[in-house]
């Protein structure tokens, strides 16, 4: 008989809110029914933790369990003469098991049965998930629901529960469920009609082939990924801003389009980069190293934040490819699973070598494709042949090059100097305004260098060259003063040409000139001030200030004013210049000479292309190499401690080891570790997240935890044999996904009796198919689907459909507000959604997508009110309501009763039963009648959204028919999958 | 994050088949008067569907008697100053200009002072004793002053994040891994709300007085309890509750028929399909379409007299923060279990004479009112109040501000369970280090859980293999200011 050992009906248990009985197993399993025991009653103080271990007992060991004692923890078979008994079932507070204050008591029933198991033996068993998968035998049964050998599996444990399967679910339902599993998009009514028609033998396989082979199906298989790796469009903390990462995005779609086998996905995405000549698709897999949550904000500390990326990327690898808690081993060994704190650090050190900041964003990388890569290596050519021509036309212009040096000698000799900056960072203030309006020292007198304002000097910055950007300190709210002299030889105007990040003030002698408070980033002339200048020596200073992020400023003079170094090198004798000079004025001249326009446009436009075509390249985050920083174990996980032991790359000490003959280990060493046939962990867990994604639930819950605290799975052999099978047929991720769905097991109906649900809710013998609701992005999907507005274009860089205004204004750093895309990009499919962490789009949250913080391998399936507010009143729901009704009344025939057939037939995949009907023509007269009435109210529900209404309808109509398309979008079943 | 195999669906199950079965009646017992007390606000039935009320983990098996039945979290957002607000160190007056004792700052984590010179700064604002207990507050807090005496002042705060994200992620779960669920999820999750109208647990924000601290949805997110226990974020502008009012040219009525359309669809879907999902989602619209109605009334200001608009300073409506306390008044009343306010202005690294002035200026006033208001509705007596910042301020200098400061801050607490007029532990003579009856954050929500009679140690929730609370791995009542 089974039991269940699921935790989470524990705690309903534990809470009285189930009441299943308890069946007992007739023999006793140490993997299935006393491991889970021991582990969540007796690990804290008797497992793996070193710290908290008492007594010098461990039963997550068979050697200490069974150690020679003076009194024997167990006598297999004797119950008498087995501690481990008397202590559970101890009246004596001083004795007893766990002891009182643990607060978690055993129940009867699991005293029963670790009394049945010492009488029966007391058999060891190693943890299931820590031994390497062995390919089981198959159960030998014949069954006319037998497609396949999984079912086999399937059948084989019905048989002792002595349950029967259920029937196989309809046509129009297997289409669905294949639809939505496969594509994440539902059948249009003509695949429907074309599926039931089929009656070859072969309709179903056909079927499952031609899906697997469509680019949605990457899509869809994308978006559970993307939870698993948290892939976002924005860092995390603080300020949350934008990163460029969608062409990994685009990488996982094609992967899983193209069928990558899952050792190569694995390898890229962690250690893409240490391949030999990676390709760039590898290195923008290696963008998976780059996921993570990292903070800009002002006044944290790299090294802090270095500590948590490598705890964060240790968490996220785990959970990712081994499906383990290794996180909880940060702190202190792992409580429940022989994971030490040591393994922990020396597993983050495998990390150690990646490029990053602690604090700050890390840079996005152009993706040049081969196809690019040609046209940039062209463009080059083409850039270099016109500057050639450009010298040799120079070269011939003798005559004109004396006549142009004479002049300059005259425009030098008439122009004004200038001294280098002084400069004066960083002056602090409490606000940005503040920092920008208020007088550090009085502006308007001459102003004196040798003093210091608010303990900072003036330093004299060379670097500071006109006509280029310069950066100065950034910092929240300073202001900084820039200072220098002009020398003019008479009284002239001058035109100053100025950018800054963010605000500016300029006085000239004293007198205010510019004053613009403003926060922008500092481009070349952003403005521009004509001056009066007196003869001989002119004071100019300059302020910026800033409230937030990069700071810096631009300065230059005047088109009609030299260079600074052509003014010098030019009143140098020609036969005394430096040959660095010399050039610098030939130079000059080809780059001015008005005879030279055309050579030079020739120029322009080559590097223009070549500009235009790296900058378009996409850009993303990739892991670059650094020297590996020093990993050392930190001491109950605090980063200030630096006295623990410095540790090298390594693996979890009890799983199989990594040789890797005296070298330091790498990311690749790693990854070739994950996908080796002994790692007991990566194919199991592979596709065991495949089995719940086409049936509901995984084969062993939870997802992210199969170490003890897991549950045993219910059929073990079974995710035993679909490893090997993955494995063995090279990693084949639709191989796998085609023997799931093509198996009897999967093409059940979902459809349960009463009984059998209240016999087994959570579906665990697999007697029937599940029901679930759609996850958030094909909810959206299917609704702009349904009403043809969905927009099929795969990959790019993220989108923004409709979002309430303000949604974002809780943002800083700097504000922001959400822009919706236009055009097609507003019906882009949901996973291409901009997927901004601190405020993930509203719709998605009630639908339950993850912010995207941390892995998430199983998403809550919720259903909440917050969802039909969605449905009912989120205008992308509206406007596919309005847009699907304008194709019911086009399309759908003639008559009210043949429209709501097609209607149901489009959204729902068959006819409306005659009550459904009643009740739509109910709200359809009713509506009608209303909106003719009231025509400005039809008129604002028609015009919900960007799109144009194609079709001239009666407004009155169209307005009644976007009610019945509401209320179809807002049926269980619309969001359901069966 | 959440990663629970649909819990939600359990729960929801669960309470279904309380609800519908007739299982656990004794629970909807309990229930029961708590319904009555809320037919006022309960809106007629139009759709003919009960809304099954979450009645909490903990339904009738408080772990101890409760003292209060909701909370108001008060969250100063940037890091209020407690030198300036509520510990009073003259010693650092003394100070002023000099160089802060290394004895102090040795080894310690510091934000944005790293490798800078430290020094002392003075209490920018003056200290008084007030009330029959003598409670001291800064002279910024004129209005507060006077309900001196309902305030147990908490001297001896400390948490462990000293950037804002992170503190805030803290002092809402009790752990800086995003991830976890809030303190307002965990609190209606074990109790339930007293209303089918109105989410458990409601969000508000204000901002003004400085430079506005950015604050993210985590810091309310439900983590691995179900998205039910999600906090609910009311909007200043816009729908008050997000998509919450009908789409343009939409009647209520035409919403209603709508509604009832869809839920009839689904009862028949229901008779011919074995889905308990079914049932759910016909309830969740229910209340969907009765929160259209219940948000709309719960922002009606005009309800509200004169006397009390004055008494609050504010015309209402304007997404202040004093508009926001008389909204949380509105919530408590409607039986909302959890109630968090953030006001965004308190990041004050520089300028703290005026900025903290000025932003407690815009607290003041709406906060005495809450409690006053509270007080004369009888409904103090078991409301907690809790008015926190996710850390303190350093008493060095940072130009003319104070930078992060995270080993010992000021936090109060009002209201039911609470003992009024006391100020428990303290800092060190400059305000550094919290050194008597030192208050972690675990311990504070503890506290918080006890005065709601929940023991923290006992409400846990499986996740990964792991028995998680909010208080993690630590933390004890504070009796001192239990009464």
């Amino acid at each position: 008989m089974l039991r269940f050992v699921n935790i989470q009906l524990l705690l309903l248990f534990g809470l009285g809110l189930v009441h299943t009985e308890l069946l007992v197993a007739q023999t006793i399993d140490f993997d299935r029914d006393i491991r889970p025991i021991f582990s969540n009653h007796c690990y804290a103080c008797h497992g793996p933790d070193a710290e908290t271990r008492k007594a010098d007992l461990r039963l997550d060991l068979e050697a200490s369990l069974f150690a020679v004692r003076d009194e024997p923890l167990i006598t297999p078979g004797n119950i008498k003469n087995s501690q481990l008994i008397h202590r559970i079932t101890s009246k004596d507070d001083a004795e007893k098991m766990p002891p009182t204050d643990f607060l978690k008591p055993l129940s009867a029933d699991q005293i029963s049965l670790l009394e049945q198991w010492v009488k029966q033996g007391a058999v060891w068993k190693d943890h299931w998930a820590w031994t390497a998968p062995k390919r089981p035998s198959i159960p030998k049964l014949k069954n006319s629901f037998i497609k396949n050998d999984i079912d086999r599996f399937v059948l084989a444990k019905l048989k002792d529960e002595m349950v029967k399967p259920s029937k196989r679910a309809d046509s129009v339902t297997l289409i669905r469920r294949l639809y939505f599993d496969l594509t994440g998009l539902p059948p249009t009514s003509a695949q429907v009609k074309e599926f039931i028609a089929n009656t070859s033998s072969t309709a179903y396989q056909d079927l499952v082939t031609q899906l697997l082979a469509q680019p949605q199906f990457g899509e869809r298989m994308a978006m559970y990924w993307l939870d698993v790796v948290r892939y976002a469009d924005s860092n995390g903390y603080h300020a949350d801003k934008t990163r460029q990462v969608s062409p990994y995005r685009d990488y996982v779609i094609e992967a899983f389009n193209s069928n990558k086998p899952y050792d190569d996905f694995v390898r890229e995405q962690i250690a893409g980069d240490l391949i030999p000549n990676a390709t760039i698709e590898q290195q923008v897999a290696s963008a998976f190293n780059m996921l993570l949550q990292t903070t800009d904000e002002g006044g944290a500390q790299a090294k802090e934040y270095l500590a948590k990326y490598a705890a964060d990327r240790v968490r996220n690898t785990a959970s990712a490819f081994m499906g383990v808690t290794f996180g909880c081993a940060q702190c202190h060994d792992h409580k429940y699973d022989p994971f030490t704190t040591k393994d922990f650090y020396q597993f983050a050190s495998f990390f150690a070598d990646i490029s990053e900041v602690g604090v700050g964003n890390a840079p996005a990388f152009p993706v040049i494709d081969a196809k690019r890569q040609a046209a940039i290596a062209q463009a080059k050519t083409t850039v270099v042949d016109a500057q050639m021509a450009l010298v040799s036309a120079a070269e011939k212009m003798v005559q004109q090059r004396a006549a142009w040096e004479a002049s300059l000698i005259e425009k030098a000799r008439s122009n004004i100097r200038l001294t280098p900056w002084q400069v004066l960072a960083s002056l602090s203030a409490e606000s940005f305004d503040l920092a920008h309006d208020k007088s550090f020292f009085n502006e308007t007198v001459p102003v004196d260098l040798a003093t210091p304002v608010a303990e900072v000097a003036w330093k004299q910055r060379d670097e500071f060259v006109d006509g280029k950007i310069h950066a100065l300190p950034a910092q929240e709210n300073i202001a900084h003063y820039l200072f220098r002299t002009l020398t003019a030889p008479q009284d002239m105007k001058l035109v100053l040409q100025l950018g800054s990040d963010d605000g500016i003030r300029v006085w000239v002698n004293g007198n205010e000139k510019l004053n613009k408070k403003i926060t922008r980033g500092a481009v070349a002339n952003q403005e521009q001030v004509t001056v009066d200048l007196e003869k001989g020596e002119n004071q100019l200073l300059i302020k910026i200030s800033q409230g937030g992020g990069a700071c810096g400023f631009y300065f230059n003079y005047g088109s009609s004013n030299l260079p600074a170094d052509i003014h010098r090198i030019i009143l140098i004798a020609a036969n005394e210049r430096s040959e660095k000079d010399q050039t610098m004025l030939t130079s000059h001249f080809r780059d001015t000479h008005p005879d030279l326009a055309v050579p030079r446009e020739l120029i322009t436009n080559s590097e223009k292309m070549l500009k235009q075509l790296t900058d378009s390249a996409p850009k993303t985050l990739m892991t670059k190499v650094a020297t590996p920083r020093i990993t050392r174990i930190l001491p109950r996980g605090d980063w200030q401690d630096d006295s623990g032991e410095e540790v090298q790359p390594a693996v979890p000490k009890f799983m199989q080891p990594l040789d890797v003959e005296g070298r330091r280990a790498n990311r690749l060493d790693l990854a070739d570790w994950m996908i080796d046939a002994n790692n007991p962990l990566t194919a199991r867990v592979f596709v065991n997240r495949l089995w719940k994604i086409l049936f509901g639930n995984g084969l062993a819950q939870p997802l992210d935890d199969i170490g003890s605290q897991g549950s045993r799975p219910i059929h073990p052999e079974l995710l035993d044999w679909l490893a090997i099978e993955f494995m063995e047929s090279g990693w084949d991720i639709k191989h796998m996904v085609k023997l799931l769905v093509v198996s009897g097991t999967y093409q059940q109906s979902s459809n349960g009796s009463v009984a059998m649900t209240a016999r087994d809710p959570y579906n665990h013998l697999l007697a029937r198919q599940t029901q679930f609701r759609l996850d958030a992005e094909m909810v959206r999907d299917n609704a702009l689907a349904v009403s043809g507005l969905l927009t099929r274009e795969i990959g790019g860089v993220s989108v923004k459909p409709y979002q309430p205004v303000g949604y974002w204004k809780h943002m800083n750093f700097p504000k922001r507000t959400w822009t919706p895309s236009s055009g097609a990009n507003a019906y882009r499919r949901g996973l291409y959604t901009h997927w901004q962490r601190m405020f993930l789009h509203p719709s998605l949250l009630a639908f339950d997508a993850p912010s995207r913080e941390e892995c998430t391998v199983e998403r809550p399936r919720s259903n909440t009110p917050q969802q039909a507010l969605v449905l009912l009143n989120d205008p992308t729901y509206v406007e596919a309501a309005r847009v699907f009704a304008l194709r019911i009344i086009s399309e759908g025939g003639a008559d009210s009763k043949q429209r709501l057939n097609w209607a149901f037939e489009t959204a729902l995949s068959r006819q409306a039963t005659k009550q459904e009907l009643d009740v739509l023509l109910d709200v359809y007269m009713k509506h009608l009648v209303m909106f003719q009435a009231d025509a400005d109210s039809a008129k604002s529900l028609v015009a919900v959204g960007n799109t144009a209404n194609q079709t001239k309808v009666n407004v009155a109509e169209h307005a009644a028919w976007t009610s019945i398309a509401r209320i179809i979008f807002n049926l269980h079943e619309s969001i359901t999958r069966n | 994050m959440k990663k629970l195999i649909s819990r939600d669906d359990k729960l929801v199950a669960a309470v279904n088949r309380r609800c519908f079965l007739g299982k656990g009646v004794q629970g909807v017992g309990t229930l029961g008067l708590a319904a009555l007390l809320q037919q006022s606000y309960t809106q007629a039935k139009e759709t003919d569907v009960q809304v099954p009320r979450w009645p909490g983990i903990l339904d009738g098996k408080l772990h101890h008697e409760a003292k209060a039945k909701r909370v108001i979290f008060l969250t100063m957002a940037g890091g209020m100053s407690h030198l300036e607000t509520f510990d009073h160190r003259p010693k650092l007056a003394e100070m002023d200009g000099k160089p802060m004792p290394e004895s102090y700052t040795k080894g310690q984590p510091i934000a944005q002072l790293q490798n800078k010179p430290l020094k002392c700064l003075a209490p920018q604002h003056t200290f008084a004793k007030h009330g029959e207990s003598g409670v001291e507050l800064s002279s910024i807090f004129p209005h507060l002053a006077t309900v001196a005496d309902e305030l147990a002042i908490v001297r001896s705060l400390t948490t462990d994040a000293i950037n804002h994200d992170p503190a805030h992620t803290f002092m809402n779960t009790g752990t800086t891994i995003s991830g976890r669920p809030s303190m307002g999820s965990w609190f209606t999750y074990g109790l339930g709300a007293e209303t089918e109208n109105l989410p458990g647990f409601v969000v508000l924000t204000s901002s003004g007085g400085g430079q506005d601290q950015p604050i993210a949805s985590r810091q309310w997110h439900s983590g691995f309890l179900p998205s039910r226990f999600q906090g609910v974020h009311f909007h200043g502008q816009g729908d008050p509750v997000l998509y919450v009012n009908n789409p343009p040219g939409v009647s209520r009525a035409q919403q209603r028929d709508v509604v009832k359309a869809v839920q009839k669809i689904n009862r028949l879907r229901s008779a011919s399909i074995n889905d308990t999902e079914i049932a759910t989602r016909i309830s969740q619209y229910e209340m969907a379409f009765r929160m259209q109605a219940s948000v709309p009334d719960l922002v009606d200001i005009s309800q509200e007299t004169q006397a009390t608009l004055e008494m609050y300073g504010t015309k209402g409506g304007d997404g202040s923060f004093a508009s926001n306390c008389l909204l949380a008044r509105r919530l408590a009343e409607r039986g909302t279990r959890f109630i968090q306010l953030y006001h965004r202005g308190w990041d004050h690294h520089g300028g703290i004479k005026n900025a903290s002035a000025g932003t407690a200026k815009l607290i003041d006033q709406g906060v005495t009112a809450l409690i006053k208001d509270l007080k004369q509705r009888d409904m103090l007596k078991d409301t907690l109040i809790v008015f926190a910042s996710e850390f303190g301020r350093t008493p060095m200098a940072q130009g003319n501000g104070r930078d992060h400061h995270i080993k010992g801050f000021s936090v109060w607490l009002a209201g039911g369970g609470i003992k009024g007029g006391i100020t428990y532990g303290s800092t060190d003579d400059l305000g550094y280090n919290a050194v008597e009856g030192v208050v972690s954050v675990h311990d504070l929500h503890a506290t918080m859980m006890h005065v709601l009679g929940i023991d923290h140690e006992k409400m846990t929730v499986s996740f990964q293999g792991r028995d998680f609370r909010l208080t993690d791995i630590s933390g004890n009542p504070v009796q001192a200011l239990l009464v």
